[in-house]
């Protein structure tokens, strides 16, 4: 699908124009400017262009779903209060099927047919890494947002940047602590038997030993699983925690037959709320998850104290307080990943700002003021809360969140500040030459 | 050889190398993509177009190209032009395993016996994760993508190299189907009982034609992960084992041209109709179908019927 989108139109619902004249006075009133007059001063009343690679359709469908309604949000938000450098953004997106061949194919068609800016939105590790190196030829700033360690791993290039969204590595060296401290310290994990499964593995199993904490048991489960009764009899009888992430879409089957197995007397559980995204918590199937613990990038439900930002943030893309659509509570929405969108498109903005972007020719301009970014204060911007870009790595960090799951919602019971996530540079593609 | 058949294939080539001059950058890319894939068809047109195997696993020999010129280069600093013998070698020797064991079955059972071997090997691939980086796959570095000291990063390169390639297999096709060896499987494909009555080997002449098919799918995975600079298992996956299944019906199955235009219409078909609507999958559904009722040989196939008989 290929769709341009250009969202300087006032939205139609009031309420949620109301929650949007809180984003800022100035914002509130440049939208009461007809396009035209927003973009007067500007140099070129151009509009900016940013690639959306979608996956519209594939496995990643239902991510791409949200993705997309909080690109169109957030690019509707940024034309409201003035556009980048005074030009409105236009966001033209590309469906690449999940699959990282049409994804590869997808970059080029932004860089050689649309002439966009830059591309952006990627989430699937596969589809980012297929996808990086044709970005790194065209020198097509690429800024993904697909909490893969691979940007930090130092495997793409410095077109590639990742600065709204954290990593599976910080992510889960965050929630050892938590696991060690309050659940036990035996572990067993279950795990996709891929890459973003053996990330998991090998990173939680070193933060646990650093944590005095050991995992007995890693059980892979292969990718084109659909029951896993014979799986969990490979727990062993000690563990006092089950560690379970993206165990794809198969999940509610997994559940219901953990369920099974385990009857009232179950150990622990800790799991990664990736395959329940886009899922609601109260289907049939999942009951047997009440009571266990997720790993939240954002709290899909409204937190007590919740700030300004959130609420703004939820109101711009039409949600309510179970992080479901405004228009269909069952439509429920990709949360804990999603502000990474609404994030990175706000550092495109500041960014291109910096650095005077005018054109095309200022590609590399762009990256060099992405790379000497450092604070990002919780503010409208960042919704999901205070970060700090690594500009040797490209990679952002931020803080994370452990939710209990509780009478069908989760509430957060810690959140984990950023400086708890760090781990050592394993590249510096500032030394890297464009 | 036939004039007009000369004619015909090196006016194709000609008109490609006229292209890379007057195309546009995005289309120039594209037709870079379309010639390497079309190498993949070609290879497995010989198999199912003359032999008359249809196999629904050949993802397994265009990967098997991909990963056998990937791994030594990405892990062992092997050159790009002894990687790239190396795909074409592990390709042919896969297809050499795999030959011998599923034609000991025919049809619909050839069918399967393939997709499982295919299966088994892009399991394999997302197995082997701590050298193959499973699902997510391996990038070749861009400054060691050096063929015979020619930039494969560079699109002008990137498009001679794949028009180079793709005359190789187009020529090679051609070739050897006009030869005595490409005679026979045509008489295996219409009639093996009679092949055989002949005097003819018949498991041979097909173990042959799947180690040749391997060998073009495995040159043209690897041209791919060397000019794209991306190695990943989703080339293993089943849908890639469809794709040059289609391009052949949509081409002309038992043409050597055919393939070359099942890929292009197929490229453009997806791509032009993805910027029309979300449901570009639909469109592209409806206008397979179209094609098959009015066009049961496909394209190539369809000229040849109604206009060129001498087709080769």
């Amino acid at each position: 699908m290929t769709k341009t989108t250009e969202t300087g139109a006032t939205p139609a619902d009031p309420a949620r124009r109301d929650a949007l004249r809180t984003l800022a006075g100035a914002g509130a009133a440049a939208a009461a400017l007809p396009l035209w007059a927003r973009y007067t001063h500007a140099q070129s009343a151009a509009p900016i262009r940013v690639g959306f690679q979608m996956h519209a359709t594939g496995i990643g469908a239902a991510y791409g779903r949200w993705y997309d309604r909080t690109t169109q949000a957030a690019a509707r938000l940024i034309n409201e209060t003035g556009g980048i450098n005074g030009r409105p953004l236009e966001i033209v997106t590309e469906d690449d099927g999940t699959d990282p061949r049409r994804g590869a194919e997808v970059v080029e068609k932004f860089a050689n047919q649309h002439r966009v800016d830059v591309a952006y939105g990627t989430l699937f590790s596969h589809v980012v890494i297929g996808s990086a190196p044709r970005a790194g030829e065209l020198k097509l700033p690429y800024f993904v947002v697909s909490e893969g360690h691979h940007v930090a791993s130092g495997m793409l290039n410095r077109w590639t940047l990742q600065p709204g969204i954290t990593d599976v590595k910080s992510q889960v060296l965050a929630m050892a602590p938590f696991v060690a401290e309050t659940l036990g310290k035996k572990v067993t994990m279950i795990f996709p038997d891929y890459a973003f499964g053996h990330d998991h593995r090998d990173f939680f199993s070193e933060a646990m030993a650093a944590q005095g904490g050991e995992v007995i048991a890693k059980i892979a489960i292969p990718p084109t699983e659909t029951s896993f009764t014979r799986y969990f009899p490979r727990i062993p009888r000690e563990t006092d925690v089950i560690y379970h992430v993206m165990v794809g879409p198969a999940v509610l089957t997994f559940v219901k037959e953990m369920g099974e197995f385990f009857g009232p007397s179950r150990p622990a559980i800790f799991g990664f709320i990736d395959s329940l995204e886009a899922v609601d918590l109260r289907s049939p199937g999942l009951e047997f998850l009440e009571g266990t613990y997720f790993w939240e990038g954002m709290p899909r439900y409204v937190q007590p104290g919740q700030t300004d930002y959130d609420r703004a943030y939820r109101a711009a893309i039409g949600l309510d307080e179970n992080g479901a659509s405004l228009a269909d509570p069952r439509d429920v929405s990709a949360y804990a990943h999603m502000f990474g969108c609404w994030e990175t498109l706000h550092v495109i903005k500041r960014g291109m700002e910096a650095a005077g972007y005018a054109g095309p020719q200022d590609r590399q301009k762009l990256v060099e003021a992405v790379e000497v970014m450092t604070e990002m204060p919780e503010s409208h911007e960042h919704p999901q809360g205070r970060k700090l870009f690594n500009g040797r790595t490209h990679q952002v960090f931020g803080q994370q969140h452990v939710s209990k799951l509780e009478n069908g919602r989760l509430d957060v019971v810690r959140t984990v500040p950023l400086e708890e996530t760090f781990y050592p540079d394993e590249v510096d593609y500032t030394a890297q030459p464009f | 050889m036939n004039a007009r058949i000369l004619a015909l294939h090196g006016g194709l080539l000609a008109l490609l190398l006229v292209l890379h001059f007057v195309l546009p950058v995005y289309h120039h890319g594209n037709l870079a993509r379309i010639m390497v894939l079309a190498c993949y068809a070609i290879g497995y047109n010989l198999l199912f177009g003359y032999t008359g195997l249809l196999s629904l696993g050949h993802a397994m020999f265009f990967a098997a190209g991909m990963y056998g010129m990937g791994m030594p280069f990405h892990h062992l600093g092997l050159g790009a032009e002894l990687a790239f013998l190396a795909g074409i070698g592990t390709a042919g020797a896969l297809a050499l395993v795999v030959g011998l064991l599923a034609l000991r079955t025919l049809g619909v059972a050839f069918m399967i016996v393939t997709l499982m071997f295919s299966q088994a090997f892009y399991l394999m691939i997302l197995l082997a994760a701590r050298w193959t980086r499973g699902d997510e796959g391996l990038v070749l570095a861009g400054a060691d993508r050096v063929l015979f000291g020619l930039d494969l990063t560079d699109p002008d390169i990137r498009y001679l190299l794949a028009l180079g390639l793709f005359a190789l297999c187009l020529s090679a096709a051609l070739w050897l189907v006009r030869r005595p060896f490409g005679r026979v499987l045509v008489a295996i494909r219409e009639n093996p009982e009679r092949a055989e009555l002949l005097g003819y080997d018949i498991f041979r002449h097909k173990l042959a034609a799947v180690v040749v098919s391997g060998m073009f799918s495995g040159a043209a995975g690897a041209a791919y992960g060397l000019m794209f600079g991306y190695v990943g298992a989703s080339f293993a996956e089943v849908h890639f084992s469809i794709f040059p299944l289609l391009w052949v019906l949509l081409g002309g199955a038992g043409t050597v041209i055919g393939p070359f235009f099942g890929v292009l219409f197929m490229f453009y078909l997806i791509d032009i109709s993805s910027g029309l609507t979300p449901a570009y999958m639909l469109i592209a559904g409806v206008a397979l179908v179209l094609l098959t009722l009015f066009a049961p040989q496909g394209l190539a196939g369809e000229v040849r019927r109604r206009w060129l008989r001498w087709l080769p």
